[in-house]
């Protein structure tokens, strides 16, 4: 994919954050998220923008690109200001996008070198989207909207929809199945947005500032569900610039610049999410090898 | 899954209900159209093999071929004109076993009175019984003249549904008398309806023993025609031949090729109308057809027209995983419904059209016409619509959600 991977590889191995709280974790595990020197520019030559650069080559030569790496069951606050890129790396980690250089292990998966379908089945079976303006299929029911993915990935009607029911109720929409988007509030169409999310069982939970259209009562609800969510084990990748809403993470990444710098965790990475555990952020915890 | 798919293409065209409304007008008009014009098509041909056969089809027309090409190469001075002479001689030929009857016939036209209604008669025929037999004309009322009639040059009339329709209104004209051209003519019968073939009325007409009409009109000289019949349909041919074989004897001519008369079945007619009504149906079925063309590009614009509206939902769609193939599906769904809706209300209006009259021609349907045209409409929304369908699945997904 690029032919700087080699080396994008042993730069970013050595700036691997290693906090003090996750040593005890299960390090052997795959991470589910394992980015690898990941740039995206548009434009070619001198006109060319990077949307993620990551740091600068020491030796003098361009960007390495963004390296950061996911575990399982962590919940992972991405913050900086618009313009810092953040939505543009959750839109590779979404595999809506394609890096221009740089490595993208999903699960274990490299991402790189899938087609189209193949892209098409990771987002479908390994990634849940809860995106800021909700992104609901108009003039379809909510069981129908969350029977969708679930549908695509070719499962039995009968099974489907009971899947989808179960998604439903547990967002607390069980008696809102027959409503149409344009009979739902804000609030309860981020929650069958995360009805619909969670219906496949993704490997990992991808929110894009899932609160920036909500009032401060349906906030508090889906931040809520994220939590439960988390606390069940389930990976959270969340972007936000809210530092409110960063606080329900275990761990906060900053971009600025399309350079991550720095990489906050604010509780272990096994075990309930900071709110649960009535744990304070833990202040200035380490500091990322991305920021240097 | 199927049903799935027709729920959502469905859904998508009550989305916007006008706007399928009048794309699947497209396709119907096409469709109807189609239809429609080739059963117009279809219906004259038939009307006219009708009235044709209404003729009678084992029937066969002599007549003198007049100063045309034949008199000239034969290099005779005169052509012979077809006399009583040459009926009588085909009505007793040895030679000729298929004919079965002869009709000399003489016509002319002029004005008929009673009692005050003036009407100008198109035609006025002087000719024997059998004519009634060969040209399958029946009376509908009243009887037919007889050969007594004939023999003594009675003033007696059958006369065409028309002309007593104008003539008479509803009186019933038999036995009265109506004055044509200054003779007194009993009407003896009123023939039944014909219909028209093409130019002339077949019903406008009066009928009367060969001698009186020579007597009041055209006088003892030629006959215009001499109509025979044939024994059957099936030896009209061979009974052109004998016509042929008769008359170039008693017309003294030795070459088959310079012939004075000519011979003609309703056969030749019939196959000669064919072939123009044919012409007529394919520049009708070929209209119609390009306006179904023009029905499958609106479905092509109006489907495009969706897919660029759509471009946010098909982001979305792709976000939780549905594969190209399912999208492609999907819109390709959309305009095959466009299409098998446009084209199923289509049918419906060219059949329920076809019922009604159309400039004077009832129209008769082809069946295989109504399963081209849908066949056709369907495969047009299919082809049609891949191409937005295509545009639609090969959406990046990143650029059709941030699609506004």
């Amino acid at each position: 994919m690029s032919p700087r991977l080699p080396v994008a590889r042993r730069l970013t191995r050595q700036v691997r954050p290693v906090p003090a709280e996750a040593a005890g974790s299960p390090s052997r595990t795959v991470p589910v998220i394992s980015v690898r020197g990941v740039r995206k520019s548009y434009g070619v030559g001198e006109a060319a923008v990077h949307a993620l650069r990551g740091p600068d080559d020491p030796a003098g030569g361009g960007p390495l690109g963004v390296s950061v790496d996911v575990e399982q069951g962590d919940f992972v606050a991405v913050m900086g200001s618009s313009g810092s890129g953040k939505s543009t790396l959750m839109n590779i980690l979404g595999c809506l996008d394609v890096p221009t250089s740089g490595r993208y292990l999903l699960d274990g998966i490299d991402v790189g070198h899938l087609d189209e379908h193949q892209l098409s089945l990771v987002r479908n079976r390994k990634i849940g989207f809860i995106f800021q303006s909700f992104n609901l299929v108009p003039r379809t029911t909510a069981l129908a909207q969350v029977e969708l993915p679930l549908a695509y990935a070719g499962v039995r009607a009968a099974e489907r929809r009971r899947r989808a029911v179960a998604a439903l109720s547990m967002v607390g929409l069980g008696d809102r199945l027959d409503h149409r988007p344009n009979e739902l509030s804000g609030g309860q169409q981020q929650r069958v947005a995360v009805a619909r999310a969670l219906v496949t069982s993704p490997a990992m939970l991808l929110a894009d500032e899932p609160t920036g259209n909500l009032d401060s009562r349906s906030t508090d609800e889906v931040l809520a569900m994220v939590d439960r969510l988390n606390a069940a084990g389930r990976t959270v990748v969340l972007i936000t610039h809210e530092d409110e809403v960063a606080r329900h993470a275990k761990r906060v990444l900053r971009l600025v610049d399309g350079r991550i710098v720095s990489d906050v965790r604010q509780g272990p990475v096994a075990g309930p999410p900071p709110v649960f555990a009535g744990a304070e952020p833990v202040v200035g915890a380490v500091a990322s090898g991305g920021g240097r | 899954m199927l049903w799935q798919v027709l729920r959502m293409a469905a859904g998508g065209l009550a989305a916007n209900k006008v706007r399928s409304a009048l794309t699947m007008l497209g396709v119907l008009i096409g469709v109807a159209a189609v239809i429609l014009l080739l059963a117009v098509g279809n219906g004259s041909s038939q009307a006219v093999k009708d009235s044709i056969t209404s003729l009678g089809t084992n029937s066969l027309t002599v007549s003198s071929s007049g100063g045309g090409f034949g008199a000239r190469s034969s290099g005779a001075s005169t052509t012979k004109q077809l006399t009583l002479k040459d009926a009588k001689a085909l009505a007793t030929s040895e030679d000729a076993p298929d004919i079965k009857s002869v009709a000399p016939v003489v016509s002319s036209s002029g004005t008929a009175v009673y009692q005050g209604t003036e009407y100008t008669v198109n035609s006025i025929i002087g000719t024997y019984p059998a004519y009634f037999e060969t040209t399958n004309s029946r009376v509908a009322k009243g009887d037919y003249f007889s050969n007594d009639d004939v023999l003594n040059a009675r003033k007696v009339a059958v006369i065409g549904s028309t002309t007593a329709q104008e003539l008479f209104g509803t009186v019933d004209p038999v036995d009265k008398t109506v004055v044509i051209g200054g003779t007194p003519f009993t009407v003896r019968g009123v023939l039944a309806e014909k219909g028209s073939t093409g130019v002339n009325d077949a019903d406008d007409v009066v009928i009367a023993p060969l001698p009186t009409v020579q007597n009041a009109f055209t006088g003892f000289g030629s006959l215009n025609q001499i109509v025979v019949q044939a024994r059957s349909a099936d030896v009209t041919s061979a009974a052109q031949s004998e016509i042929t074989q008769v008359l170039m004897g008693t017309h003294g001519i030795k070459d088959s090729s310079s012939v004075d008369f000519r011979v003609s079945s309703q056969e030749s007619l019939l196959s000669a109308r064919q072939s123009t009504d044919k012409t007529f149906t394919v520049l009708l079925g070929a209209v119609a057809a390009i306006s179904l063309l023009v029905g499958g590009i609106g479905i092509t614009n109006i489907m495009l027209v969706t897919v660029t509206e759509r471009t946010r939902e098909i982001g979305i769609r792709k976000a939780i995983g549905a594969p190209k193939g399912v999208i492609l599906g999907q819109f390709l769904a959309e305009s095959t419904l466009l299409s098998v809706l446009g084209a199923g209300l289509g049918v419906l209006v060219g059949v329920v059209g076809s019922h009604f009259t159309i400039v004077g021609i009832k129209p008769v349907i082809i069946p295989e016409s109504v399963a081209g045209a849908f066949g056709i409409a369907v495969a047009i929304g299919l082809f049609f619509g891949s191409y937005p369908a295509n545009r639609a699945a090969s959406l990046r997904p990143i650029e059709a959600l941030r699609h506004e």
